[in-house]
């Protein structure tokens, strides 16, 4: 699957390196070159320096191939604005967008742009964990552990199934 | 009318200026504390020091009755959203977003933001208005008088064309031709050099008579 994300921060190319290992075709596009230093090694995709908001960036990027597209920078309005031009304009199927006010994430999602807040996620899985609940992000757990295992080098970790998809989209339902 | 300016930069604050002497209500949504400030000091209370881009704010400026909401931040990602906000909670009537770069003017359309103003493609605009070909620059003002040098260029089918530079009647505005420069030389501007498309002809001029000037060269 050829896919686009925006935003190269930690998450950003947490998620390129996860996907790439797992034989999707990634670009990563990220206005500061420093930023491309998060990817973690080896990563085979593509970087790209430039403004996710641009069409002619991500028409660089190869938007117009892309099944999927994530906006994982900095800025909620730039994702939400890049995540629209993909959807809207470039048609891309499947397109997710990091937007950490709760309030616009869920205004957006109304409005059929998938999103996700890092704001609300990781505040319900905190007070699960405190709670001891046993259900609520369980998986999400396990499976977040054995990457950050892998990532450090532990080879004996379970590697993720090459079907797997993003995992905040997971979340985000 | 009521008006909510989204951003009290250089832009949101004139504007904000003009409606609130041409009579209208205006709140200016301003996220940084000191720019709020300057903006209460210099216009009176119509600031609120708060993020337009969260829709409680743009509630409690009272977006509802709001006429319309001008998003005129710096940010183009910004104005897309806080339009958005107003149209989808608010369902403001009129909304009006500032677009910094003139490739998002589509993008916004495509999105759902009709009315949008892109200061590069008004000036542009205006240019385009003015000079039907060629060229008409204001090179600089003299310092220490209300003159100015302006350059431009003669253009086909204007009133210049093929006249001689005594029958332009510059003089009668105040202003002289100093020098022509026609094929890379410069040509010495009598009263009886006719002048030829392609010239570049640099005038001496007082800064109200620039539009004469124009006027006199290009009709």
């Amino acid at each position: 699957m050829n896919i686009v994300i925006i935003g190269c921060g930690r998450v950003g190319a947490f998620l390129a390196g996860l996907l790439d290992e797992s034989g999707h075709a990634v670009t990563v596009v990220d206005l500061e070159k420093a930023s491309f230093a998060h990817l973690p090694e080896p990563y085979k995709g593509n970087t790209l320096l430039g403004n996710g908001t641009d069409m002619d960036v991500l028409r660089q990027a190869g938007i117009e191939s892309a099944e999927a597209f994530l906006a994982l920078t900095q800025g909620d309005n730039r994702n939400l604005m890049a995540a629209q031009v993909a959807k809207e304009i470039f048609g891309v199927r499947r397109v997710i967008a990091k937007v950490n006010d709760p309030i616009r994430a869920n205004l957006y999602r109304s409005q059929g742009i998938t999103t996700f807040s890092r704001t609300s996620i990781l505040g319900t899985l905190l007070k699960a964990m405190l709670d001891e609940d046993p259900e609520v992000g369980k998986v999400l757990l396990e499976q977040s552990l054995a990457h950050e295992r892998r990532l450090a080098g532990d080879t004996s970790a379970p590697a993720p199934s090459a079907a797997s998809a993003p995992g905040p989209a997971k979340v985000s339902r | 009318m009521y008006f909510i300016v989204a951003g009290g930069g250089e832009v949101g604050f004139h504007l904000s200026q003009a409606l609130l002497e041409s009579g209208h209500e205006v709140m200016i949504l301003e996220s940084d504390r000191r720019r709020a400030q300057f903006i209460q000091e210099q216009l009176g209370s119509v600031v609120l020091n708060a993020p337009a881009d969260e829709g409680r704010y743009q509630m409690e400026a009272g977006c509802g009755r709001a006429d319309a909401m001008i998003a005129v931040t710096g940010d183009d990602a910004k104005n897309l959203v806080i339009c958005q906000l107003a149209k989808l909670q608010c369902h403001t009537e009129r909304v009006i977003a500032r677009v910094n770069n003139p490739k998002n003017e589509i993008v916004f359309k495509a999105l759902g933001i009709d009315e949008t103003i892109s200061s590069t493609r008004v000036i542009m605009g205006v240019i385009e208005q003015e000079l039907p070909t060629g060229g008409f620059f204001p090179l600089m003002p003299l310092t220490g008088s209300h003159l100015e040098i302006i350059e431009a260029e003669i253009a086909p089918n204007t009133p210049a064309t093929g006249k001689k530079v005594g029958d332009l009647g510059l003089s009668t505005h105040g202003a002289v031709i100093g020098g022509i420069v026609r094929r890379g030389e410069i040509l010495h501007a009598h009263g009886d050099t006719p002048l030829q498309v392609g010239d570049r002809v640099i005038v001496f001029s007082p800064t109200a008579a620039e539009a004469d000037v124009r006027k006199a060269l290009f009709g």
